[in-house]
């Protein structure tokens, strides 16, 4: 019998994903593990697989269409079977014996199930525009990729209107049309809304990749700034509501270091000499890090409401900034892992998160987080606890300052760190102690190998 | 008349009329100030005037059509003096046209020269001052003077001068080899003067791609017209009735053989006329005379605006007219509450450029040498006019329509056609490149056969990798 695909949680904090293409066509038959589609989620494309064999009878959502966790997006069966029966009879999405987890998709998501709300979806909106011809299915809107001009700028339900060009870029970008405000002619969305919404920069529209002919354009007092109300990205709006719950519900607490870094950055150099390409500061960091969580292991923490959850592992993940936002990839198990080892996988993951290809799990679900503003000369300053993990700890720039050793006043190159803690999980001693662990070893690191 | 406006413009050339009617059609009370002509250099020496002569001149050139058709054309009697009359009637029709338009839009017009006596009045020179909550600056260019050749406008022209002569030169020396060299060394030389034209830069139209500029040089060759490339003006001498124009290389100075001219044209740029408004007692910050603006063409002096040629955008009627769209847009968005203009600038991506001679050529956007100089990820893809159906029997099959895309999005990022009709139909690509179609969209359009546009379509295509007649 035919049988509906619905979307499911491909992240552990997705409500809703967009399909960004649909790479298994009308007709086209597939097997288990088959990519049916690429959905868009908060924070990356991912291909959803098929979890059963069958036909694709009809896809429901049509690329670019947004499909809350639990609707329907397509149905599977038999060549001739009744399609639109299926969804009209569809059951409760709660009720499915969930139509995932998909061959691609690993462990870490069937575990989140809770955290996509799955929202019983009522009549998805029965089958799309009923202009579309049911002997021409490949006709209806939107639904083919490879000629994206042939979408029709007046789409149906709550797809706003959008130039070819603007289609184009939303298709790999991390864009959601729906979420947009064109402000081309009649609302339609054009390419100045997606590259706003995916955050890169498009202040003047004077400059599309050229410098037009013949033509300096001059700007003067406002230069840079500009009147315009940009809708929230699916990164922006997922930073807003998990920093801001953390701030909200977490009492934060900051507990600050001064270090020097003499020692360490000797060892970096001693490590590094004749490595074609250093290992960075951070996965010394990180290695050094997860040392003092082994030793004050109520650091390693997680507040889960009605207990305090206890981490077997130095999960750590470190603060990236893209473009689009921030990510923060994780390394598993630093504590069992060296700084080479530790660096390979933080280049990797960073390479994939600039281009949207991490996966959730990589970015989920750290046991503590490290943020480095240093490259920006900052001195220190302050983060925001990234949950699940208590703790999070943020390096400054190494800069020389005038330290007393001894009865001398000499330059040292010193790092200032800050600790947040979550007060529910840490206490300030609790804290303390970690932060004066964490100075000793950098400022020893040989006192890692006792 | 009134002396109180929501809006006054400076200059009532394709900038400042369209600015005054915009700003009217919005609710505002406007008035226009014009020191010469309503209609501005476009209407009264510029654009206008030139496109008659232009049109004039092809005439002549269909009299070789004819001739292969066996008739016997006699041009005997051709009188120079009638296409002027003509072009003159043209200006003086649409000025007229212009006073027209304001009139009927109610917009109030004033002559003689503006002074600003604060950021809320003008004088004007032999009438009441007047006071306005907004003034947008369009006061133009003049032609660039050099200073080896003072215009007298008698043997050293500017091209208003030029389009003002009565008769051809008999030999004629051109400086510039750019839209308006180019153009007016056309005519003449379809009227029989001797024409040279003289450039500093090592092609001629230097700012159009270097192709399309090839293929309108080998035209005008083909005709007698002489080019001197690489070649600077450095000075010149009376000799008999005429000049002695003496030049130099531009690299390394060595002396070149100088020419006989009856009349020399200088078209080497133009200047902005900014001086003489008063601007430095408002703040207005002039760069190299300019006015500089930002957005919505705001000068530094709150509720001053300034388009068109006195801002260093290009020198185009086209982006004078937009611009005084936008800034009026935006003034009405302050005093009325209006929609504000979407575009605070215009794009320049978006500016189309033409030359009108023959053959014509336009263009738009990124040129392929400009892509190449400065490493954007693109595609260029050329169509030649000997593929074209309709330009092989119109015989006119020298031409091309080149387009450079972005491969990864097929965004449509500049183009340029020169040959036949260039100058219309490079608007569909720029109505393509503006409402953000793709160069798909461009090659899957039905286009009419036989039409010259099926080059722009065949470009498309062939931008795709599947043009048919290629």
């Amino acid at each position: 019998m035919a049988e509906s695909i619905v979307m499911i949680a491909l992240s552990p904090t997705m409500q809703d994903g967009v399909i960004a293409e649909w790479i298994a066509e009308e007709g086209q038959a597939v097997k288990p593990g088959d990519a049916l589609c690429e959905v868009e989620t908060d924070k990356a494309t991912m291909p959803y697989e098929s979890p059963v064999s069958g036909t694709v009878l009809k896809i429901v959502k049509a690329a670019g269409q947004t499909a809350a966790v639990g609707e329907i997006i397509a149905v599977l069966g038999k060549p001739g079977e009744d399609w639109a029966a299926v969804i009209a009879g569809a059951t409760p999405v709660a009720e499915r014996p969930a139509a995932g987890p998909s061959a691609g998709v690993t462990s870490t998501e069937a575990s989140f199930p809770a955290l996509g709300p799955i929202e019983p979806t009522v009549a998805a909106p029965a089958a799309p525009p009923l202009s579309a011809p049911p002997a021409a299915p490949r006709a209806s809107t939107a639904s083919a990729p490879s000629s994206p001009a042939g979408a029709s700028p007046s789409s149906p339900a709550g797809i706003p209107p959008s130039s070819p060009l603007a289609r184009r870029l939303a298709r790999d970008g991390s864009v959601d049309l729906r979420t947009l405000r064109g402000s081309g002619p009649h609302g339609r969305v054009v390419a100045r809304d997606i590259m706003a919404a995916a955050g890169k920069d498009t202040v003047n529209a004077d400059a599309p990749k050229s410098a037009a002919p013949g033509g300096a354009s001059i700007g003067m007092a406002s230069r840079g700034l500009r009147d315009e109300r940009v809708p929230l990205s699916r990164m922006r709006s997922i930073i807003a509501k998990r920093l801001g719950d953390s701030y909200s519900e977490a009492p934060h607490f900051f507990v600050r270091a001064a270090i020097d870094m003499e020692r360490l950055l000797e060892l970096r150099a001693a490590v590094n000499e004749g490595r074609d390409k250093p290992i960075g500061l951070n996965a010394f960091v990180m290695k050094l890090t997860a040392a003092a969580l082994e030793r004050h292991p109520l650091v390693n923490a997680s507040w889960e409401g009605d207990a305090i959850r206890y981490r077997p592992a130095a999960d750590i993940g470190l603060a990236v900034s893209l473009d689009a936002g921030l990510i923060t990839p994780v390394v598993r198990a630093c504590e069992r892992k060296g700084v080479e080892d530790i660096d390979a996988e933080l280049a990797d993951m960073v390479a994939r998160a600039r281009s949207g290809a991490l996966k959730p799990e990589e970015y989920a679900d750290a046991s503590f987080t490290v943020s480095n503003l240093g490259q920006y000369g900052v001195e220190e300053f302050t983060a925001i606890i990234n949950p699940p993990g208590s703790a999070i700890l943020t390096l400054g720039a190494v800069s020389k300052e005038a330290v007393v050793r001894g009865d001398a006043i000499v330059a040292r190159r010193t790092m200032r760190v800050t600790l947040s803690s979550d007060h529910r999980v840490i206490d300030g001693a609790v804290a303390a102690a970690f932060v004066a662990e964490l100075k000793a070893l950098l400022e020893e690191p040989a006192l890692a190998l006792v | 008349m009134d002396t109180e406006y929501d809006v006054a413009v400076i200059g009532a050339g394709p900038g400042g009329y369209v600015a005054a009617i915009r700003a009217a059609q919005l609710g505002l009370k406007a008035c226009v100030i014009e020191k010469d002509r309503p209609g501005g250099v476009c209407l009264n020496v510029g654009c206008i005037p030139s496109k008659s002569l232009i049109h004039a001149a092809g005439l002549v050139g269909d009299a070789e059509g004819l001739r292969a058709l066996g008739a016997v054309v006699d041009l005997s009697g051709l009188d120079y003096s009638r296409a002027f009359a003509a072009s003159r009637k043209a200006a003086e029709r649409l000025s007229k046209g212009v006073q027209f338009l304001l009139k009927k839009n109610g917009v109030d017009y004033r002559t003689g020269a503006a002074r600003f006596a604060s950021a809320r009045e003008v004088s004007i020179e032999g009438s009441e001052p007047i006071r306005a909550k907004a003034f947008i600056i369009a006061t133009g260019s003049r032609p660039r003077e050099l200073p080896a050749f003072p215009f007298d406008e008698k043997a050293v022209l500017t091209s208003t001068g030029a389009l003002m002569l009565k008769a051809v030169p008999k030999r004629a020396v051109i400086l510039g080899a750019g839209a308006i060299g180019m153009e007016l060394g056309y005519v003449w030389n379809m009227f029989g003067s001797d024409v040279t034209i003289v450039e500093a830069m090592d092609r001629i139209l230097p700012i159009e791609d270097a192709d399309a500029a090839a293929v309108v040089r080998k035209a005008f060759e083909a005709r007698g017209v002489r080019f001197v490339t690489g070649a600077l003006a450095t000075g010149m001498e009376r000799s008999g009735d005429g000049l002695r124009v003496l030049l130099q290389t531009a690299g390394n100075r060595e002396p070149l053989s100088p020419l006989e001219a009856d009349a020399l044209l200088v078209a080497v740029g133009r200047v902005p006329n900014s001086s003489g408004l008063g601007l430095e007692e408002l703040g207005v910050r002039v760069e190299r005379g300019f006015i500089e603006v930002g957005d919505f063409y705001e000068t530094s002096a709150a509720g001053v605006y300034a388009i068109g040629d006195v801002v260093a955008t290009p020198l185009l009627a086209h982006v004078a007219s937009k611009e005084g769209e936008i800034s009026a847009e935006r003034i009405a968005s302050l005093v009325k509450g209006s929609k504000p203009p979407v575009e605070r600038r215009v794009d320049l991506s978006t500016v189309p450029s033409a030359v009108y001679c023959d053959p014509e050529l336009a263009s738009f956007g990124l040129s392929a040498e400009k892509a190449a100089a400065t490493g954007v990820a693109h595609a260029v893809y050329s169509f030649p006019y000997r593929g074209v159906g309709k330009a092989v029997a119109v015989e006119k099959p020298e031409g091309f329509a080149k387009i450079v895309h972005d491969p990864a999005t097929g965004e449509i990022l500049g183009a340029v056609v020169v040959g036949d009709r260039a100058t219309d139909v490079i608007h569909e690509l720029l109505l393509a490149r503006k409402a953000e179609l793709t160069v798909d969209d461009v090659a899957d359009m039905m286009h009419a056969h036989p039409t010259i546009a099926e080059a722009v379509m065949e470009a498309a295509k062939g931008s795709l990798g599947r043009a048919v007649h290629a």
